[in-house]
């Protein structure tokens, strides 16, 4: 039915065609069986290894019996390292200097994910940050987090996100640098230190 | 093939048994919803029918919060990402797959309507025998050389999409004891914004395993599951070739359903 409308139509006021037609598809779990689909050559690596910023951003996903995932999808998502936000084409089919933005990896046997990237700079003044996406078998709907960096005190201190968030449970959201350019985010979805996701009231 | 340790631990409850579960649930919801809720539009974290929720799932209320420039938009996707061909599943490999050709296509909206354009659609799906190219699945139904069943598209100035593929078989999995998945393809979709990411099952219409599938069912809502169905559309067919199903897809954000905050302490 939609088709025939106009590209730019928008909801009539009340009519049934808008609340049959324009009410949010419902997630569903991305199963266990991605595997041969969604990942793609070089998917985690936003920039080569080689780069001069090049960083490691990487951690464990586990369960609430401390389990690692084996089957998760993570997508990250993030400003350069001036703070720009990448319009470029050329995620899937990576080129090796062009930087999107974008990575998805998938864990490993142990729960693992790695990817290479830059360390984001400010947007708008804002601590920086690299929003990260988990999708798994027996998540129903996939869950966002924010990976933030000790390095920005001062900005962190004054960050209306991470003010939201429960003084005891915000140091979930800033990883942890664990060599001169690798940086640790575990995500353990329930239980002890359980990651703090985010619901964006868009 | 390397030893791998199973990913799940096969379930031994009966189907009766889930499916109570499912109804008390389902119950639940419409209670709520009689008493002035808001219908939930999304399936719930915690979901115990669906075993694999019950460690998965945030024990903690997620934290509200607005997006900010990062997540107001969207990585740029485009035809030097995906080749036009990647949206025929049926030309992948030497030979025909076996199975029930159909095509399946639809627009990519907004809330408000409006097309979601240039944007990646990405589709994976069992072939006609239920089975997927995937080592984790390992249940007797026989792989189909000519079918891997991963196809990608770039959705158009309306934000249309169409792929070309055979209709997935129905297959079994661990949940409970006989546990059978209605024949579903997985869709993943980006938006405009980051928010909107969303990924998906899309089902046909009038399958008898709806009412017994703890996946299907963990939306509790019978309208909001529904959306998820296709359509046979007969204008979308074609003689001698193919069978059409037309499906949209409504891409929102993540915009929280009432019960999510009250229920993520229970």
């Amino acid at each position: 039915m939609t088709d025939q409308l106009p590209a730019d139509t928008r909801v009539p006021a009340n009519g049934t065609l808008a609340t049959k037609t324009f009410v949010q598809t419902p997630s569903q779990t991305i199963g266990p069986f991605y595997g041969y689909a969604l990942p793609y050559d070089r998917g985690p690596e936003l920039v080569p290894g080689h780069h001069p910023q090049a960083i490691r951003l990487h951690g464990t996903v586990t369960d609430g019996a401390g389990e690692p995932v084996i089957d998760a999808l993570l997508e990250i998502w993030q400003a350069d390292a001036e703070g720009a936000i990448s319009r470029e084409l050329g995620s899937l089919d990576r080129d090796g200097f062009t930087f999107t933005g974008f990575g998805r990896a998938a864990t490993t046997m142990a729960g693992h994910y790695t990817f290479t990237t830059v360390k984001p700079g400010p947007v708008a003044g804002h601590a920086p940050y690299v929003l990260v996406t988990v999708f798994a078998r027996g998540l129903t709907r996939h869950l966002f987090t924010r990976v933030y960096f000790a390095a920005d005190a001062e900005l962190l201190a004054i960050d209306t996100v991470l003010a939201q968030v429960p003084a005891d449970r915000r140091a979930t959201l800033i990883s942890v640098q664990d060599g001169p350019a690798s940086y640790r985010f575990d995500i353990p979805l329930q239980g002890e230190g359980e990651t703090v996701f985010l619901d964006f009231d868009a | 093939m390397p030893f791998e340790k199973p990913s799940v631990v096969p379930g031994r409850e009966t189907q009766g048994a889930v499916s109570t579960e499912i109804r008390d649930i389902e119950a639940d919801a419409a209670r709520r919803v009689r008493q002035g809720g808001a219908p939930e539009l999304h399936p719930r974290r915690d979901y115990p029918p669906y075993r694999s929720t019950v460690l998965r799932h945030p024990t903690h209320a997620l934290v509200r919060v607005d997006p900010e420039e990062v997540e107001r938009v969207s990585p740029a996707f485009g035809h030097t990402d995906v080749n036009e061909l990647e949206s025929d599943l049926t030309i992948q490999h030497g030979g025909e797959p076996l199975g029930e050709r159909m095509t399946v296509s639809g627009r990519v909206l907004d809330g408000e309507g409006r097309p979601v354009r240039h944007q990646l659609v990405e589709l994976w799906q069992a072939n006609a025998g239920g089975r997927y190219v995937h080592k984790r699945d390992q249940h007797p139904a026989p792989l189909d050389p000519n079918f891997t069943g991963v196809g990608r598209v770039i959705t158009g100035d309306n934000g249309e999409y169409k792929f070309t593929t055979v209709k997935p078989g129905a297959y079994p999995w661990k949940n409970h004891v006989n546990a059978w998945r209605p024949a579903h393809i997985h869709f993943s979709l980006f938006g405009n914004a980051f928010t909107q990411r969303l990924v998906t099952q899309m089902y046909f219409p009038g399958d008898p395993l709806f009412a017994l599938d703890p996946i299907y069912q963990s939306i509790a809502d019978p309208a909001a599951r529904a959306r998820l169905v296709g359509t046979y559309d007969h204008d979308v067919s074609v003689s001698q070739w193919s069978l059409g199903y037309r499906w949209d897809i409504v891409l929102t954000g993540p915009g929280a359903t009432w019960m999510e905050g009250e229920d993520a302490h229970d």
